[in-house]
């Protein structure tokens, strides 16, 4: 459902991504490792579509469609989704606003009427409860005063409630203790669908070990240097990234 | 005939019925009378008007009236959803039939100013015009020559008042433009407490002009919330001065939300005049079309360990025209006192302008004053942020102007307020923001 082929992404004039492919089929969990300054972030944010990131060569399809022609929220319609390292907080914007908002945008594009107020409701609190989070927090402005763990379970909170086709997580273990890396696992592990793909993009192995992908990537200096199933995950634990940047490719 | 002479003209035909009045009130009219003569409206020559252009209310010719007719089923639909004690006035006149004082606890007098001066008048003629006198504007004396109704709230010491007190003010679609001079007095004694919500609205079309005044008066320690809140609509317009004094450790809280007028002009002056007293002057203004939004609040620090905070929020469209002056004058010996003021704008058309001006007078050495403005476009990250969700740019930008008037109305406490406020700016933001249905969704959730 998603290609990536030969990507090569520049950011303020250095060049970031240096020809990166990747291929994900619905039904797979794809996690993409790497050391700090592979690419891993600026990979999330060019799918993403943020400003600032040149693609100079290569392409993305989702489903056929050429990603990178799509507006940011054509995308987000699509099916999708990014989970951000560092959600932005937006005052005043109520999170129950931004959910309906969201979730009416992705009918409307699929020529869905808006949701009825009772079937929304009742969606709302069935997640927010499977996040085990509070009701109160829909009243709250997204991601203001939230904690780390916070923020991140609202991420995983977005992508229960819109159900996306691609579910992109970037870093979503970052500053996670335990407790809050279980829910927010347990969130991931409920999207698991043979209809779904999910990327994670991490640092670290330990988020594996809750959520076990199909295929790991290993992304050094832009490019995917290395790929392999689970046990791949727990070889770079033990060894770290140097080996593999030092055998030749795969 | 000059415009003030065809003002002051009207005056004759009140003079049958003003036959008989305490001699104090003549008096006054007289001096308000020939104070409105002297000064003439303001023109853009005077500092405090520089902004503000008066014409729409000079060159038009108001006239009197004496009806308060207003259908039930129309008003039912503009009243605030709040189980409140409530006068009600149509064009300026008071009505029974729209108001409801049955269930006033003891130590609570609410009346409407008339029946008040019949009963008796030398306990108004006191406190009335000792704090905003003809001098303070035009405006203020032409009310002064004019006044014949409005409200009066008096609050025994130590009355907790259990409900909000409502002086609604309704404006009518008449044939021909009508004007009223509503005063307004409130008397809390020491340790009382009350919330008093003064709501302008009106019919779709009424083009008429209001011009209050308004004197609060906070004994030690009493605890006054005060809304204003004009949704009035768009051809109406409207001139208030309130002007409050504040003994020791009286506490203001004031809450002055516009979001309806063709033109609006608020003072707000506070006499801190005790230890301990505090103002807090919370604004907030939405302009579209051609309205015109003008907020002028001053802090007096007349004594030691005083405290204002001030904190206003404009959002302008279309070609609206906002104006905020916030000016701090700090006594010579007032000292340990604090005063914070913030004033942000956020302009959503190119054609829009707001005029911005904290002004401190600080004559004392040991302060603390702080003061900002920022007029600006909206976060462009948070707009990303939410089309990532797939929210288009359109409902993106009107959501996240919705939150900038939201930052204001946290504050407020009553959800009949704070939600009317939302929902009736969902509604003037463009429509294919789709907000109102979310906003009512929260409303909802509220409620569960």
């Amino acid at each position: 459902m998603l290609e990536v082929k030969d990507l090569h992404v520049t950011v303020e004039g250095s060049e970031i991504l240096k020809g990166l492919t990747l291929s994900i089929q619905p039904g797979e969990v794809h996690a993409i490792m790497g050391p700090n300054g592979a690419g891993k972030s600026t990979l999330s944010a060019v799918i993403a579509g943020k400003d600032g990131y040149e693609v100079t060569a290569g392409s993305i399809t989702f489903e056929g469609k050429d990603v990178l022609e799509m507006e940011i929220e054509e995308r987000a319609q699509a099916g999708l989704l990014l989970g951000f390292q560092y959600p932005v907080e937006i005052p005043g914007v109520k999170n129950i606003y931004l959910l309906k908002a969201a979730l009416n945008a992705q009918r409307e594009a699929r020529g869905e009427g808006e949701i009825p107020a009772p079937e929304f409701m009742k969606l709302i609190k069935e997640k927010v409860s499977f996040m085990k989070m509070d009701n109160s927090f829909l009243q709250r402005a997204v991601n203001e005063g939230f904690s780390g763990g916070e923020k991140k379970r609202n991420e995983i909170l977005q992508m229960l409630v819109l159900q996306p086709k691609l579910a992109m997580l970037d870093e979503i273990d970052s500053g996670l203790d335990i407790d809050a890396m279980k829910v927010v696992a347990d969130g991931v592990n409920s999207l698991r669908s043979e209809d779904r793909g999910i990327l994670l993009v991490t640092h670290y192995q330990r988020l594996l070990d809750y959520i076990v992908p199909d295929h790991v990537h290993v992304l050094v200096n832009g490019r995917i240097v290395k790929s392999g199933g689970a046990e791949l995950a727990h070889e770079l634990e033990s060894r770290g990234y140097d080996w593999v940047v030092e055998e030749p490719a795969a | 005939m000059s415009d003030v002479q065809r003002f002051l003209d009207r005056l004759n035909e009140r003079s049958e019925a003003r036959r008989g009045e305490p001699t104090w009130i003549a008096a006054r009219r007289q001096a308000g009378a020939a104070r409105f003569e002297a000064m003439g409206f303001p023109d853009r020559r005077v500092e405090e008007w520089k902004y503000t252009d008066v014409r729409a209310i000079s060159r038009t010719d108001f006239q009197l009236t004496g009806s308060a007719e207003f259908s039930q089923a129309s008003a039912a639909a503009l009243t605030l959803p709040l189980d409140a004690h409530r006068l009600t006035f149509v064009d300026g006149v008071f009505s029974s039939a729209l108001s409801d004082l049955s269930e006033l606890p003891g130590g609570v007098q609410v009346q409407p100013l008339s029946q008040a001066l019949e009963e008796n008048h030398e306990a108004v003629g006191g406190p009335l015009g000792r704090l905003t006198g003809v001098e303070f504007s035009a405006f203020s004396a032409l009310n002064t020559a004019f006044f014949e109704e409005g409200a009066l709230v008096r609050l025994a010491p130590g009355t907790v008042v259990d409900k909000p007190i409502v002086l609604q003010f309704l404006s009518r679609a008449n044939e021909a433009p009508v004007m009223s001079h509503p005063r307004i007095l409130i008397e809390a004694g020491g340790r009382s407490q009350a919330t008093v919500i003064e709501h302008h609205v009106g019919e779709e079309g009424a083009a008429n002009f209001t011009n209050l005044v308004e004197e609060v008066m906070l004994d030690r320690g009493a605890n006054l919330t005060h809304y204003k809140l004009v949704e009035s609509p768009e051809q109406d317009l409207h001139v208030a001065s309130i002007h409050v004094e504040q003994c020791r450790d009286a506490q203001f809280t004031s809450f002055n939300i516009t979001l309806g007028g063709g033109l609006v002009r608020n003072d707000l002056v506070s006499d801190l005049n005790g230890q301990g007293a505090e103002v807090t002057f919370n604004g907030l203004f939405y302009g579209q079309n051609r309205q015109h939004v003008d907020n002028h609040t001053l802090a007096n620090h007349n004594a030691p360990h005083t405290f204002s905070h001030e904190n206003y929020k404009g959002i302008l469209d279309d070609r609206a025209h906002g104006v905020f002056n916030g000016k701090v004058i700090v006594k010579r010996d007032s000292q340990k006192i604090e005063a914070d003021q913030s004033n942000a704008n956020l302009l959503l058309s190119d054609r829009a302008q707001i005029d911005t001006k904290p002004e401190l007078e600080i004559y004392a050495d040991d302060v603390k004053c702080s003061h900002g403005a920022t007029t600006g476009q909206l976060d462009e990250e948070a707009v990303f942020a939410l089309r990532t969700r797939g929210l288009d740019e359109a409902t993106a930008r009107g959501l996240l102007t919705l939150a900038f008037a939201g930052e204001v109305m946290d504050q407020v406490n009553l959800d009949a307020v704070s939600e009317r406020v939302e929902l009736t700016v969902a509604g003037k933001l463009p429509e294919r923001f789709h907000l109102a249905g979310l906003v009512e969704a929260a409303v909802a959730l509220n409620e569960d």
